[in-house]
């Protein structure tokens, strides 16, 4: 069996700046620590032999399921509407930050 | 007090007119004034619902009170999936759950607590505190469903709504003392449920009793055009099915020989049903346990919960992706820490030089469950196991245990990652805590009908669920 993965404080600032969370540095640590014992339980499946075996796609017998593509007016929204939960509007757009630099 | 009725009973009284709407409702919003500040159950209520119900009778579900988790979008009730990211949200359009079971004639009486965006199984991850177990308020109901389980033990519903991913609606149910179906992954549309893991996620009843549940499961399922992994297949009419008995059907009973499992008393009730199967006709066997796949075996369910682990961890990470508190909702601040936990290390064991090892070689394992199932159920028409390990938990229980839900949900997670249908019924109840015990029923793919035959001969055959609150 492979030793388990450490999660250091790094990593977690690391993957908590990938999944746009705030993160301090205080948390880091016990955040690094609860994901290190998660991990040692998830690396059981280490000692299973799994060779020959696929990766499940699905688990009823469905795949590739498509339908044609054409508009559902049910499904539609009006502006008022996509816009009635956001925070910031203007002129009938969602307001963002600014991500680039003039 | 009419809130007491079930939903076979209700619809029964409304259509004949034996009691009214109003009659109903009045008592119902008595009974949650006086009890929803102490359990805290329902996280918001309608209160035009009587106006709306009055409108149903001649519907097949006359206008009955039904409870909802608050992870199915409303147009008319505010949605928050228990978090403070989605605090003020209002759907602008319905899920097909509460569209479908309002066409059958019922009326949403209010939203139920959750689990934050239905990671966990205690109510303890909801950003408004947790639901009390009616049962035994010092105790957790469970969950992530645990205000949809508590709302029909507390009887202020007539019936209930909920999801599952792994045990979401079996394990609240179990510790409630109440009944929970899980259908087969696909039967019910999760078109407009706050996704959690896609690929996992099944809509399902919580009820009174046994035909409650199929009652309210007949409202949901289908296919819809909407969820692309909603087969074309003919829902079964489970309640008209539903004595049919288990007389020549192949019954394994499941997990009562595993070293910590069979310990447990509710393994002792899991071998006295299948006693009392066996006696009603069906042919019962014990199936053994096994730490690898074997023929005939049941695989361990101590690695499923780290196949779960990775597999909802990974879809969780990516479908919160979307809270980016621009188009809807507070920003990514508001998060609780679990869904934090639970999105980043998701992102982490779906990142670059991980996956591998993680994600596909879980999804490899979930494999390994599929086929074991495949295998079984060429010989077994139903498998009985208990639900849970024991019974519900002090509050306070999940705080400091980053896989708290996994442990509770152990026995529920093979049958889960494999899309199987189940059903949870009381098998127990404590008479010093008053706390319950349940039993999961799990049927082939598709096959509800034999799952709850089995459910209703063994609840019409012992005591478990005929107790009930004093009001």
């Amino acid at each position: 069996m492979q030793s388990s993965t450490k999660i250091t404080s790094d990593i977690v600032s690391h993957i908590a700046a990938l999944a746009n969370i705030p993160v301090t540095e205080k948390e880091s640590q016990t955040l690094a620590d609860g994901f290190t014992k998660v991990l040692e339980v998830v690396d059981t499946l280490s000692t299973i032999n799994v060779s020959g075996v696929d990766p499940v796609g699905q688990v009823t017998g469905l795949e590739n399921v498509t339908r044609e593509d054409e508009i559902h007016e049910e499904r539609m929204f009006t502006q008022e509407e996509a816009l009635r939960n956001a925070p910031r509007t203007h002129n009938g757009y969602f307001v963002v930050d600014q991500i680039l630099d003039k | 007090m009419f809130n007491t009725l079930t939903v076979k009973e209700a619809i029964k009284k409304l259509k004949a007119k034996e009691i009214s709407h109003q009659e109903l409702y009045t008592d119902l919003a008595k009974h949650i004034a006086s009890t929803n500040e102490k359990l805290n159950i329902y996280l918001s209520v309608d209160k035009q619902v009587e106006q709306k119900a009055e409108k149903l009778l001649d519907a097949p579900l006359a206008g009955i009170p039904i409870a909802v988790k608050d992870n199915f979008l409303t147009r008319e009730l505010p949605t928050t999936a228990a978090s403070n990211v989605l605090i003020g949200f209002m759907s602008p359009y319905e899920s097909t759950v509460t569209k479908k079971i309002v066409a059958a004639g019922a009326a949403i009486i209010g939203k139920t607590n959750m689990d934050a965006w239905a990671h966990g199984s205690s109510t303890e991850t909801s950003d408004f505190g947790p639901t009390k177990n009616p049962r035994n308020p010092e105790h957790l109901p469970g969950g992530s469903s645990g205000g949809s389980a508590a709302a029909v033990a507390a009887d202020v519903c007539i019936g209930a709504i909920g999801s599952e991913t792994a045990g979401s609606v079996r394990q609240p149910s179990s510790w409630c003392g109440v009944v929970g179906l899980k259908p087969t992954y696909g039967r019910v549309s999760r078109y407009g449920v706050v996704a959690m893991a896609s690929s996992t996620d099944s809509p399902g009843p919580i009820g009174k009793t046994v035909e409650d549940t199929a009652i309210l499961f007949e409202s949901m399922a289908g296919r819809d055009e909407k969820d692309a992994t909603t087969p074309n297949k003919e829902v079964p009419q489970l309640s008209k099915e539903i004595a049919n008995g288990v007389k020549g059907i192949h019954i394994g009973i499941c997990y009562t020989d595993h070293p910590e499992i069979g310990k447990q008393q509710v393994s002792q009730q899991i071998l006295e049903a299948g006693k009392l199967f066996e006696k009603h006709g069906a042919h019962v066997s014990l199936v053994p346990i096994s730490e690898k796949v074997e023929k005939g075996k049941i695989f361990t369910p101590d690695f499923a919960i780290g196949v779960y682990t990775v597999v909802q961890r990974g879809e969780v990470s990516s479908n919160l992706a979307r809270y980016d508190g621009i188009r809807y909702g507070n920003d990514r601040s508001f998060f609780g820490a679990e869904a934090r936990r639970r999105m980043m290390l998701g992102t982490f064991t779906l990142s670059k030089g991980y996956s591998e090892q993680y994600y596909n070689n879980a999804q490899k394992v979930r494999n390994l469950y599929l086929q074991n199932f495949q295998e079984l159920f060429e010989a077994y028409d139903l498998l009985i196991s208990p639900t849970t390990p024991s019974y519900a938990e002090k509050l306070g229980a999940s705080f400091g245990s980053p896989m708290y839900g996994e442990l509770e949900d152990m026995l529920l997670e093979p049958t889960s990652i494999s899309g199987l249908p189940g059903i949870s019924v009381p098998c127990f109840r404590d008479e010093k805590t008053n706390l319950f015990l349940g039993m999961n029923i799990v049927a082939s793919w598709w096959q509800e009908e034999k799952m709850i035959q089995a459910a209703h001969l063994y609840e019409m055959e012992t005591p478990w669920n005929t107790w009930r609150n004093k009001i």
